[in-house]
């Protein structure tokens, strides 16, 4: 029986949430139990994990269309159904995902001390609702994973966050909820007006859409998506939330959550409204190209390590958003890959940071100096990631970037120049950064004491670093992978719809109710 | 057979390795003898290369390496390949030989360094990444390279991190670069755009079919990798940083800032030459930027005190010397020069280091002053790479400078203005480089007592390569010497990579002029040198009290750097701060927070409603189930 | 037979005994058996309904609300109690909780 007819997705998804439940078996009212919780936690995303490389192994590299794909009914009434599957977008995605998962939860290992089990299980079920987004081919299924993610991430910034926690998780949830809205009613729309009468995302690609009607549509797609990405000016959400999430929350929010708005743009908003994608693709290069400049302007002047991370991301995503929106093979498989990149290396930014705050109990970059006298390791650790996250050729933020530009450049030079000037204001940020955390002076009293990294922090950021060297080195078979479905998606987005004949209307949810309210009435 | 280019590339990486995994706990001995042998062992790989090369026909000499597909999109591919051919293989041999000599002399210099073994893992990355630069077959590969020792250089002028300035030094190295690497980048965006590849072959062998001659995109592109180059060679406008970049361990200096990293540009240049060929505009800024620059920094040498400082400004004019060379076509005198300077400036600085080392840190030449007694072989060293670089027949710089003199007469891009200017940079250099000596090794010692008696000549590991660099910078020039058919062996060797030499037109007598001239220039400037600092001390201050302001204006270098504080850095700081305060926290915030204040508002009325008793909501439910039933029967009349 | 005019009637006097029974009253637990009054009004109704048409359904209809009932007395029962517990009262008038 070959690897394909198992499925592997289902099992990948639903582990996490299984595991969540399976947590709340155990006591951990004493440390010993919080030990427990910890370790099956552990266990739970290791085996995830192990499933999602079996996918990764069973992939073939050659085939553009969905694979893995399970498909069952789930409320034939309204055409919603159990369709999964996943292509060469979204397999880097769910690997990073499923890598990121254990880190954290090995990360946090020491850090969180209140609620145990209450917080890795949300950390299980966020992996489930992440993992679920990127695999659904079912609008009500994305929908339900989309907005299902929001909860547990709203818990892990409000109840084991910073001090303005609260105001935090509130505005993270707001903005992202108001975007949501936005999609729900164009999903609806799709649903009923079209003429499909299903939720089937692969059936709706497969349709065009009048070109007139696509305006609004892909506006309401692109304004949730751009919230998450998140593309300037509605990035203000992020630093906060990263800011007030604990450690491991800023990794899973930069590493995958800001991904699946670049994700939905690549995989819904731009291929079922291509025409209004190239309409609207001016505008959005602007913003991303703002965002790159503006994301990495601001970030030099902070003053909060976190935050000044935090402002990188808005810079790196504007990368990704300008690689799909050039249109071009280079840029949309640059895309693709640099979403995984900034996972990588901004998640070990954030791992980094949560280690020396949770050595100082503090954030601000005024308080260090001289740190690579006290923690050599850690500061080569730093140093490396840092240098991975400015797109240093060797290291992973290179390749992705590369690319990236070199499709602007063919689609349009004066764009192109404008992004590249990124790269230089990178560099000033982050080594300004590095300099006065690491570097400048000798370390004051207190710096000076710091213990260097300890095994578990070690066995954290190893497998990141590998990654970085390995992905900027020889990217060749995950681009080998992400590729023939970069090409597939690209016809996808050139095709060219002129007109569509009105489409036949399905009945309305008024109606099927009040249908059946007819019966009541005498 | 082990392949020649794996060696010479990996055996640097290896030194790494085992310095990385065992060098922390063996000690700073080990790891200065691994270090040392791996680049020696590089070097020895670098000459079997040549050897091969040598043993090919001329129109055959290269050989090629491919590691890896590295990325792979679609029509768009580039290698992790690499190839040797003669150009690359000089800058091989620069690169490994240099290189061994310093990391030889470094094991003295650093004795005793807290972070010797650090400095060493650092030093050999550095030589690696240099030798992918060299070695690379296309643009890509070249840039990994020439983003790694930007990268080290980064790291190594801030290798004593304990100092402030040194960090800020490494920082501001690595943005200047950065800048250029902006221009690099766009440029090598508009090659993939124009041949839809970076490899070199392709590029430079279609460009004269490809691109048109003078046409607007060929001189952009050539506008843009050079100003790439002016990032890395330190060149206007982006050369503030090399000065500072002094901060560095001395032998880092000779390495990185006199010997190799720095002449990146110049072999980038030079490579590529093939493109710059079709733009005459970019010829002419290039030799122009190479000009200014050389009399721009030659001029400050002249006043500076610190004695890194001056042999920084050195490197600069230097560098604008191949700049120039490049920019009226002499690309193999260029490469020339690169190599000779190579030996007599790593040499300057590593017997500057020798000088400090001595001093325990004193870098100030007025504080120093007859040295000659306490360190004879640094003394004789030094003068010997000071006559080198001011051009004195028959030692290595002589040649060299001359070839670009030459050509920056008779080329079909030069013309006599630029003789003009590199003649007056031959002067000042001259007297700089004696100054330099005179101030240091001669005349009255102005140290401490206490100083003067624990002086002492360095140990052997650091003279010997002095001694070692001492013989090449004097007879390095031999392989070029013009005139005699046949003699000018370096230029012949180069050929298949540069071009063919423009043999013939060589007229015997107008380059025998030529020769007296530039040779009288430099003695000129000794004499003027020994005039103002030894038979008449205090000449030259006498100079600067009579034109103080302009004294004034070089000595603090032009204020070039206070003039991109003031116009660049803190507007920019300015704005940013302005955009993060007023606009992320200001507007968007506060619009947003506009509109939750609405919504806030209505929430206040709707609050009232929500009396929190079980017993009002059991009413309004009552009231609204009595609602529906009378909408629903309403119907039934 | 009595006609259903008069078997709704009572159910709807039941009703509307339980409805200001629980809007009046101010013990936890006199809301609690007026919302049961309710319940069984609604049967009576179902019942009725059911036999005057000749159908199961009513019937049907009225074990699951009895069954629901039950749960519901017993969970409404747990909360009176546990409210008791901790505010030493049972007066609704007291307990504004909903409110935040």
């Amino acid at each position: 029986m070959a690897l394909t007819d198992y499925p592997l997705i289902t099992w990948m998804v639903f582990l996490p949430l299984l595991g969540g439940f399976a947590l709340m078996l155990i006591q951990d009212s004493d440390e010993a139990g919080g030990q427990r919780v910890r370790a099956a936690a552990l266990i739970f995303s290791l085996i995830t994990f192990l499933i999602s490389a079996a996918i990764y192994y069973g992939f073939q590299a050659d085939f553009a269309g969905m694979q893995f794909v399970e498909r069952g009914q789930w409320i034939p009434r309204f055409g919603i159904s159990y369709h999964v599957g996943l292509d060469g977008i979204s397999l880097p995605l769910i690997l990073l995902t499923t890598f990121l998962t254990p880190l954290t939860i090995l990360f946090s290992w020491r850090d969180i001390k209140s609620r145990v089990r209450f917080y890795h299980m949300a950390l299980l079920f966020l992996e489930t609702g992440m993992l679920g987004v990127f695999v659904s081919l079912d609008f009500f299924l994305f929908y339900v994973f989309w907005e299902g993610m929001l909860i547990p991430m709203y818990l892990i910034i409000g109840v084991w966050g910073g001090t303005r926690r609260i105001y935090a998780a509130v505005k993270f949830f707001l903005y992202t909820m108001a975007g949501s809205v936005l999609m729900l009613v164009a999903i609806l729309w799709l649903h009923f007006e079209a003429g499909t009468g299903t939720f089937d995302i692969l059936v709706h690609l497969s349709r065009p859409i009048d070109p007139a009607l696509q305006g609004w549509l892909f506006a309401a797609f692109a304004l949730s998506f751009a919230i998450k990405v998140p593309l300037f000016p509605f990035h203000t959400w992020l630093p906060d939330a990263h800011v007030e999430a604990p450690t491991a929350g800023s990794v899973i929010l930069a590493g995958v959550l800001l991904k699946m708005g670049t994700y939905g743009l690549m995989r819904l908003a731009m291929p079922l409204f291509p025409t209004a994608a190239r309409e609207f693709a001016t505008i959005i290069m602007v913003l991303a190209v703002i965002g790159i400049i503006y994301g990495a302007l601001v970030a030099m002047v902070q003053q909060d390590i976190k935050k000044l991370v935090a402002y990188s991301s808005v810079s790196h995503l504007g990368f990704v958003v300008l690689g799909l929106f050039s249109f071009t093979l280079l840029g949309a498989t640059g895309g693709v890959l640099q979403m995984v990149n900034h996972g990588i290396s901004t998640g070990a930014l954030f791992l980094i940071v949560g280690m020396i705050y949770s050595r100082r109990h503090t954030r601000q970059i005024e308080d260090f100096g001289g740190i690579a006298r006290a923690m050599p390791v850690f500061s080569i650790f730093f140093v490396i990631t840092a240098l991975g996250s400015i797109g240093l050729p060797g290291l992973n933020g290179f390749v992705g970037e590369f690319t990236i530009l070199a499709g602007t450049f063919s689609r349009s030079i004066p764009f192109g120049v404008a992004a590249t000037s990124g790269v230089v204001l990178a560099a000033i940020y982050m080594l300004w950064m590095l300099q006065r955390v690491l570097f400048n002076g000798e370390p004051s009293r207190v710096n000076s004491r710091l213990p260097d990294l300890n095994f578990r922090e070690w066995v954290v950021l190893v497998p990141l670093v590998v990654l970085m060297f390995w992905l900027g080195l020889y990217p060749k078979p995950i681009l080998g992978k992400i590729e023939p479905s970069a090409q597939a998606w690209l016809r996808q987005v050139n095709r060219r719809v002129l007109r569509v004949e009105s489409p036949r209307k399905a009945p309305l949810p008024q109606a099927v109710l009040s249908s059946s309210l007819k019966g009541l009435r005498p | 057979m082990m392949n020649l280019i794996a060696l010479i590339l990996f055996l640097p990486l290896a030194g790494l390795f085992v310095n990385l995994l065992f060098g922390w706990k063996l000690g700073e001995k080990f790891a200065g003898w691994v270090a040392s042998a791996a680049i020696s062992g590089a070097f020895l790989a670098a000459m079997g290369g040549f050897v091969r090369l040598i043993g090919l026909p001329p129109e055959a000499r290269l050989l090629r390496l491919v590691l890896f597909e590295w990325i792979p999109i679609g029509g768009f591919q580039v290698n992790a390949g690499f190839m040797l051919d003669p150009l690359s293989s000089v800058m091989t041999l620069v690169i490994t030989g240099v290189g061994a000599l310093i990391h030889f002399y470094s094991m003295g210099y650093m004795h005793g360094d807290r972070g010797v073994v650090r400095y060493f893992i650092y030093l050999n990355l550095f030589v690696f990444f240099m030798l992918t630069l060299v070695l690379g077959d296309n643009f890509l590969v070249l840039f990994v390279g020439w983003e790694g020792v930007g990268l080290c250089s980064y790291l190594l002028i801030g290798f004593w991190f304990g100092r402030e300035s040194a960090c800020e030094a490494g920082k501001k190295a690595f943005v200047f670069n950065r800048v250029g690497d902006f221009c690099f980048l766009i440029g090598l965006f508009l090659i993939i755009g124009v041949f839809g590849t970076l490899d070199f072959a392709e590029v430079l062998g279609r460009a004269p079919t490809t691109l048109v001659a003078g046409s607007g995109i060929a001189t952009a592109i050539c506008l843009l990798l050079f100003a790439g180059a002016t990032g890395k060679s330190a060149q206007i406008p982006l050369y503030v940083w090399l000065p500072d970049a002094m901060e560095g361990p001395t032998p880092v200096s000779a390495l990185i800032h006199a010997a190799t990293m720095v002449t990146a540009g110049v072999y980038m240049v030079a490579r590529a030459y093939v493109l710059f060929e079709l733009s005459p505009v970019a010829m002419n800024v290039v030799a122009i930027v190479g000009a200014v620059t050389l009399l721009v920094a030659a001029s400050i040498a002249l006043v500076q005190t610190d004695i890194k400082r001056v042999l920084a400004y050195s490197t600069v004019s230097q560098l604008g010397y191949m700049v120039l060379a490049l920019g009226v076509g002499a690309y193999s005198a260029a490469i020339f020069h690169l190599m000779t300077h190579a030996f007599f400036k790593a040499l300057l600085f590593m017997g500057a280091g020798s000088v400090i080392h001595s001093l325990d840190g004193e870098q100030e030449m007025n504080k120093m002053g007859g040295l000659n007694a306490a360190l004879p072989v640094t003394s004789m060293t030094c003068t010997i790479a000071a006559l080198a670089i001011a051009g004195v027949f028959p030692l290595a710089g002589f040649f060299s400078k001359d070839a670009i003199l030459y050509s920056a007469m008779t080329s079909e891009h030069g013309g006599v203005l630029f003789w003009l200017a590199g003649a007056a940079g031959a002067l000042m250099t001259a007297i700089y480089i004696f100054r330099l000596i005179f101030k240091t090794f001669h005349g009255k010692c102005n140290l401490t007592m206490e100083t003067q008696a624990r002086l002492h000549e360095s140990p052997r590991v650091m003279t010997l390569p002095l001694q070692a660099l001492a013989g090449l910078s004097i007879a390095g020039g031999w392989v070029g010497i013009p005139l005699i058919p046949g003699a000018d062996i370096f230029g012949g060797f180069l050929a298949p990579s540069l071009g063919g030499l423009a043999e013939g037109h060589h007229e015997a007598l107008f380059e025998v002029i030529m020769m007296a001239i530039s040779l009288a220039i430099a003695l000129l400037g000794i004499y003027i040198a020994y005039k103002l600092f030894v038979r008449n001390v205090g000449g030259g201050a006498a100079y600067a009290e009579r034109w103080p302001r302009l004294y004034r204006l070089v000595l603090n270098k032009y204020y070039v750097d206070e003039a991109y504080d003031y116009m660049i850095i803190q507007p920019v700081k300015r704005i940013s701060t302005r955009l993060w305060k007023d606009f992320d926290d200001g507007f968007v915030d506060s619009s947003v927070g506009g509109v939750g204040g609405f919504v806030r508002l209505i929430g206040a009325a709707a609050r009232q409603l929500q009396t929190g008793y079980v017993k009002s909501y059991a009413i309004t439910m009552l009231v609204g189930a009595l609602a529906v039933i009378l909408y629903l029967t309403s119907g039934m009349k | 037979m009595a006609p259903l005019e008069h078997y709704l009637i009572v159910s709807a006097l039941l009703f509307t005994i339980g409805v200001m029974g629980v809007i009046v009253r101010r013990n936890v637990i006199v809301v609690v058996m007026s919302i049961e009054i309710m319940l069984n009004a609604a049967n009576l109704a179902f019942i009725s309904f059911g036999r005057f048409l000749d159908s199961m359904d009513g019937q049907l209809i009225v074990f699951f609300v009895m069954a629901v009932a039950a749960a519901e007395a017993a969970v409404g029962l747990a909360i009176v109690i546990l409210i008791y517990r901790n505010r030493e009262s049972t007066d609704v008038d007291e307990m504004n909780l909903l409110k935040l």
